[in-house]
């Protein structure tokens, strides 16, 4: 990339490589998004759905791990992936496989928690009509996620947001390789580091952009949704 | 398609419902047969809502004990229960229908088709691609007889249905529920408006502080009460 180049020509130019640290930020974190919602939303409509000692242990547990520091989880990420790790065998230290299991693993919390909040106040309404109807516990989960599924588009969102944004778990399991594992946050600091503040500042606003493209896009879904279905 | 299971008779006996230290329902011994409509009435705060909920299974007793056609299972099998205010799911009035079948056991491939005579039967056929709850008070009532009668019931419980509806949709859900009866699905039904009790009730079960006061057939109990309760209740004094 060439460096004295400003911010804006940088974007508007279409810089390849700069395109490339782009799709690799947003693959990433879309990917630990949906390998978050296939645990996190399950597990969320359980645990709102169920009653056990220690139930409130454990929501109380979730709710702080939603503020996990990324440091702490791409630390621990890295002594399990890092060679002489448990495992080290599936050698994916340094790969943007393990920056997906970082992000997901930072982002498990926050969907669950918000999924369970989401479900269980849905649940204290819809509790009657659905014993009435003698819908079982599975069925109960389901219908409780498909119809809350607009309100659950924040959890999405609280959950891509945080990928998105993140800089130390990338940084530590994915070692900002150019070219390979380079995000935009970890780009970001590096460039800021080295005095490059054109780049810097260019890959900042295309984050920016993208995040409120995204939460644009969501706002626009619910309100359509609430035309729609009330 | 279905197991020759019946909940009727419905049977309760000596039941009681007691919440903290308030007595909500007080031993009461009840049978429910199929037949004419039953209307459940008494002052607000007399247990009918309460003892509706039992009798669906969806509360247990404190004291006493329940069966549904002998059995003490209270899994609703050929019950189902329309709320004073129903929850409509997040999707279509038809979607609402087919869920219901679904939960039934209602094979998948008849489904569109019993959902789209449920529509019609409660007169929704037009509305049956709107969400649900864009649909007035009275529409909502009407697909939620749609999704009871999904269920293929003997028994249908409703609390108040027409308590919040104005004259024209109070009377074309009576309507439905006439029909129901008709059918051959046994009604119970709580109101507290006594034109209504004369135009459905086959027979009264009066309620009053928790205690059921009567039981006699509709033109008995609305001409001749014989306990002082449901004599002040007809007159129209405020009995607590």
């Amino acid at each position: 990339m060439p460096d004295h180049l400003s911010a804006l020509q940088l974007i508007l130019s279409g810089d390849p490589a700069l395109l490339a640290i782009v799709r690799l930020s947003l693959g990433v974190s879309l990917a630990a998004v949906a390998l978050a919602s296939a645990i996190g939303m399950p597990f969320g409509a359980l645990l709102a759905l169920t009653h056990f000692r220690g139930r409130a242990v454990l929501v109380v547990l979730l709710n702080a791990m939603m503020g996990l520091p990324p440091v702490v989880v791409g630390l621990a990420l890295y002594l399990l992936l890092s060679r002489a790790g448990p495992l080290g065998e599936l050698g994916i230290l340094f790969t943007p496989a393990a920056m997906v299991i970082a992000q997901t693993v930072l982002i498990v919390p926050i969907i669950a928690a918000l999924t369970r909040q989401t479900v269980e106040d849905l649940w204290v309404e819809y509790r009657d009509e659905l014993r009435a109807m003698n819908v079982g516990a599975v069925g109960r989960m389901t219908t409780l996620l498909w119809d809350a599924r607009f309100s659950l588009l924040t959890a999405l969102l609280a959950g891509f947001g945080r990928a998105a944004a993140e800089v130390g778990a990338v940084m530590i399991v994915g070692g900002n390789i150019d070219g390979f594992t380079r995000t935009m946050t970890t780009t970001v600091a590096l460039e800021t580091s080295k005095g490059n503040l054109p780049l810097a500042m260019g890959l900042g606003a295309i984050l920016i952009v993208i995040v409120l493209a995204i939460n644009a896009a969501a706002w626009g879904t619910r309100v359509w949704s609430q035309r729609v279905t009330g | 398609m279905r197991a020759p299971i019946s909940d009727l008779p419905v049977v309760l006996e000596d039941v009681s419902l007691q919440r903290g230290v308030a007595t909500i329902l007080d031993r009461i011994s009840l049978t429910i047969t199929p037949g004419a409509p039953t209307l459940l009435i008494g002052p607000n705060g007399s247990g009918k809502t309460s003892l509706l909920r039992l009798c669906m299974g969806l509360a247990a007793p404190t004291g006493g004990r329940i069966s549904w056609g002998g059995r003490s299972d209270p899994a609703p099998t050929r019950r189902a229960f329309v709320f004073q205010r129903p929850v409509m799911l997040r999707r279509t009035a038809s979607a609402n229908v087919t869920y219901a079948l679904a939960q039934a056991g209602v094979p998948h491939a008849h489904r569109p088709g019993r959902a789209v005579a449920l529509l019609e039967r409660v007169g929704l056929a037009d509305l049956a691609h709107r969400p649900a709850r864009l649909l007035s008070g009275g529409e909502q009532q009407r697909l939620a007889l749609a999704r009871a009668l999904a269920r293929d019931p003997e028994l249908l419980l409703l609390d108040e249905p027409t308590a919040n509806l104005d004259p024209a949709a109070t009377r074309a859900v009576e309507e439905i529920v006439t029909s129901a009866a008709q059918s051959g699905i046994k009604i119970v039904m709580a109101s507290h408006d006594l034109g209504q009790v004369r135009r459905l009730a086959g027979e009264v079960v009066f309620l009053a502080r928790g205690t059921l006061c009567e039981r006699a057939r509709a033109s008995e109990f609305l001409d001749h009460p014989s306990t002082p309760e449901a004599q002040a209740f007809l007159r129209g004094d405020l009995v607590i």
